[in-house]
C-alpha cells in the first residue's frame, strides 16, 4: 500500500479549473487553500471573489464566498469583516479590479486598516476581457488597447501597488512575490500565511503576486514565467515593503 | 416615549429599533443628520458606523454586511443614490435584504438641496440595470420615517428584497413630535444562506453571476413571483375623505400633506374632494384606485414634486376609466396649496386646467 504524499487541499473543491493551462491563478488558489488547511481555518474563512478571471473562484474554494461588483471587493470585505470580526476575510482581486476601477476602495480599505487580507494577482493586463491595458501594464507592452505598446507619454507608467499600499500608516504588511518559479511559489505561500496571521492579530495585509497571462501575452507558460522573472520583476521588484 | 426630532433622526432611530447595527454612508445634503446620528448612536448599542469613501463603497459595504447576515442600512440623497444603482441591482439579484434611503433633492444633475420627488421612476421602476424592484415606502412625516423604517427591515428580511425609504428634503428636515416605541422586538428571520464561516456545514456562496441563461431566467422568475406576492400582500395607503368623494387627489410624501388642506378647503366650498396617499409606491395601490372608480370617482388629480412620474402609475391603474389630471412642480419648488385647491375645485366644477 502506497502512502498519499500529495493531495488536493481539503479547502479546495474537485471542480476542474477554468483557467488557461499554466495560469498562475490555479497555483495561487491552491496556495491559499493549503494555508487555510494548515491553519485549520476552513470553517472560519469568508472570501470575496472579484470580477475578472477569478470571478468563479467560489467554484474552487470550499468555504464561504461572496461575489463583488467590479472593483468593490474591498468594500464588500469591509462589510463582512465588520459583521464577523473573528473570521478570516480574504479579498481576492486582479489588477484591473484592484488598481483601476477599484482604486478608491483599495486605498481607503487599507487606509482604514480594515482587518482583512488582500490577495492581488498582477498579470499586467485584463485577462478575462481578452488582454486590454491594465494600470500595471509594462511600458512598451502590446495589448489589445495598446497596439503599439504602452506609451508613457499618453498612458503613464505602471502603478506599483505594494509600494503604494506600504506608504499607508495603518497597513501592517505589504509584500510582492511571484508564482513564476519554485522559489517564488514557496515565498508566496509563506507570505500568504504571514498575511493571514497578521490579519488575525488585528491588521490589514496585502500580498501582490506576479502571475503569468500566457494566453494574452502570446507566450507558452514556460516562456511567460521566464518573462516574469527576467522582465516583469525588473519593474515590479519582489520583496517586503512593510512588516 | 415622545420626542421632538427631525425626520432624518426618526428614520435613524427606527433603524436602531429594528435591530440594525451596521450603517455605512457618505455625506450628502439633505440627509446628513442620519450618519451624524448613527456615528453616535450605533456604538451605544454595540453597533458599527463606517464613513465610506463614496456611495459606491457604502452600497457595497451594505452588500458585504447583508451577505454576512446582518441588518444593515445606508442613506443618501439623489445624486448619491444614482451612484449606488449598480450595487442596488447586485443586492436585488443576490436577494440580499437591507434598507436604503433616498432623501430626495432637486435635480437632475447636481440640482440643488431643495426637496423634490424627481427620483420616483428610479425608485419604483428599478433604477439600476436588469429586471428588479425594491419595496419602496413614501413616508409623509417624521413619525412615518420611524415606523416605515422598522417595517422596511421586517419586510426586506421576509421577502429577501431590498427596501427603500423614498423621502424628500422636507420630510427629512422637519421636526415633529414622534412616538418612539420602547419595547419593540425585531423579527427573527433565519438566514441559512448567510456567510458566517462554513464550520460544520457545506459552503455558502452569495452571488448574482449565472452564466447559464436558463438558470438566470429562473432567478428572474423567482424575483417576479416575489414582486407579485408583494403586490398581493404588502400594499399600504391612506384614504382621506374618499368615502363619498367625486374627485380624488393622489399624492405621496410632502405634497400629500398639502393636499389634505386642499381637500378640506374644497369641501368647505361644496366640492366632494378626497385624498389617496400611497404609503408603498412599489407595490402601488392600483386596486384601491379601481375601487374608487367603482365608487363613482370620475376625476383624479395627481400632484407631485416632479414633472409627472407617479402620474404614469395612476394612469395605468385607471386605464381610461376616469379622467386623470396633473399638477406638478419641479427643481425643488414645493407644490402650492392655493394652486392645488384651485385645481381640484375647477375639476369639481366640471372644468379642468389639468
Amino acid at each position: 500500500m502506497a502512502d498519499i504524499i500529495f493531495d488536493r487541499p481539503k479547502s479546495m473543491t474537485s471542480a476542474p479549473f477554468h483557467y488557461c493551462p499554466g495560469c498562475g491563478h490555479s497555483v495561487i488558489h491552491r496556495l491559499i487553500c493549503e494555508v487555510i488547511d494548515e491553519m485549520n481555518l476552513r470553517g472560519k474563512t469568508i472570501a470575496v471573489a472579484p470580477v475578472g478571471c477569478a470571478v468563479l473562484a467560489y467554484d474552487y474554494f470550499d468555504f464561504d464566498v461572496s461575489e463583488a461588483a467590479h472593483g468593490r471587493a474591498a468594500a464588500v470585505a469591509t462589510g463582512i469583516k465588520r459583521v464577523h470580526p473573528d473570521k478570516l476575510v480574504i479579498s481576492y482581486q486582479g489588477d484591473g479590479d484592484l488598481a483601476s476601477i477599484g482604486m478608491a476602495e483599495t486605498i481607503h480599505t487599507a487606509n482604514r486598516g480594515e482587518k482583512i487580507t488582500v490577495i492581488f494577482v498582477n498579470n499586467t493586463n485584463y485577462g478575462m476581457t481578452g488582454g486590454q491595458m491594465a494600470p500595471t501594464t509594462l511600458v512598451g507592452q502590446v495589448t489589445t488597447t495598446t497596439p503599439k505598446g504602452r506609451n508613457p507619454e499618453t498612458e503613464g507608467y505602471p502603478i506599483r501597488m505594494a509600494e503604494m499600499i506600504a506608504s499607508l500608516q495603518a497597513v501592517k504588511y505589504s509584500v510582492r512575490t511571484s508564482v513564476a518559479d519554485f522559489k517564488g511559489i514557496v515565498q508566496t505561500k509563506k507570505a500568504i500565511k504571514k498575511a493571514f496571521e497578521l490579519q488575525l492579530e488585528g491588521g490589514y495585509s496585502f500580498v501582490e503576486i506576479l502571475s503569468n497571462c500566457s494566453t494574452n501575452w502570446g507566450m507558452n507558460p514556460v516562456d511567460a514565467n521566464k518573462h516574469i522573472v527576467e522582465k516583469v520583476a525588473e519593474y515590479f521588484p519582489l520583496g517586503t515593503f512593510k512588516e | 416615549m415622545r420626542k421632538l426630532i427631525k425626520g432624518n433622526e426618526a428614520m435613524a432611530e427606527g433603524a436602531v429599533i429594528a435591530g440594525c447595527r451596521y450603517y455605512f454612508g457618505y455625506p450628502i445634503t439633505p440627509q446628513n443628520e442620519v450618519p451624524a446620528y448613527m456615528s453616535k448612536r450605533l456604538p451605544e448599542v454595540g453597533g458599527v458606523f463606517v464613513q465610506a469613501e463614496s456611495e459606491l463603497a457604502s452600497i457595497n459595504m451594505v452588500y458585504g454586511a447583508s451577505a454576512a447576515g446582518a441588518r444593515v442600512m445606508t442613506t443618501t440623497s439623489s445624486p448619491g443614490f444614482s451612484l449606488m444603482m449598480e450595487g442596488v441591482s447586485y443586492l436585488a439579484a443576490s436577494r440580499l435584504p437591507c434598507v436604503l434611503a433616498n432623501v430626495q433633492r432637486g435635480g437632475p444633475g447636481l440640482g440643488n438641496i431643495a426637496p423634490a420627488q424627481g427620483d420616483y421612476f428610479q425608485a419604483v421602476k428599478g433604477g439600476g440595470h436588469g429586471d428588479y424592484r425594491l419595496i419602496v415606502f413614501a413616508p409623509a412625516s417624521p413619525q412615518e420615517m420611524l415606523d416605515l423604517t422598522i417595517l422596511a427591515f421586517e419586510l426586506s428580511d421576509k421577502y429577501r428584497v431590498p427596501a427603500l425609504i423614498l423621502s424628500d428634503g422636507i420630510i427629512g428636515q422637519m421636526m415633529e413630535s414622534v412616538d418612539i416605541p420602547e419595547n419593540y422586538v425585531p423579527g427573527k428571520v433565519d438566514k441559512p444562506w448567510a456567510l458566517t464561516g462554513a464550520e460544520g456545514r457545506s459552503k455558502n456562496v452569495v452571488c448574482s453571476l449565472f452564466l447559464d441563461e436558463n438558470v438566470m431566467q429562473n432567478l428572474n422568475t423567482e424575483l417576479s413571483d416575489t414582486y407579485e406576492e408583494l403586490k398581493k400582500s404588502e400594499v399600504r395607503y391612506e384614504s382621506f375623505m374618499t368615502d363619498d368623494a367625486e374627485a380624488v387627489i393622489v399624492a405621496f410624501g410632502t405634497p400629500s400633506r398639502i393636499a389634505k388642506n386642499a381637500v378640506l378647503r374644497a369641501r368647505a366650498e361644496g366640492c366632494k374632494a378626497g385624498l389617496l396617499r400611497p404609503i408603498t409606491i412599489f407595490p402601488f395601490p392600483e386596486k384601491e384606485i379601481s375601487s374608487l372608480i367603482e365608487n363613482n370617482v370620475k376625476n383624479f388629480l395627481v400632484t407631485e414634486m416632479n414633472s409627472g412620474q407617479m402620474l404614469e402609475d395612476v394612469k395605468l391603474a385607471v386605464s381610461g376609466r376616469s379622467n386623470v389630471h396633473f399638477y406638478g412642480t419641479t427643481g425643488g419648488v414645493i407644490t402650492d396649496e392655493d394652486e392645488m385647491t384651485d385645481r381640484i375645485m375647477s375639476i369639481c366644477k366640471g372644468g379642468s386646467r389639468g
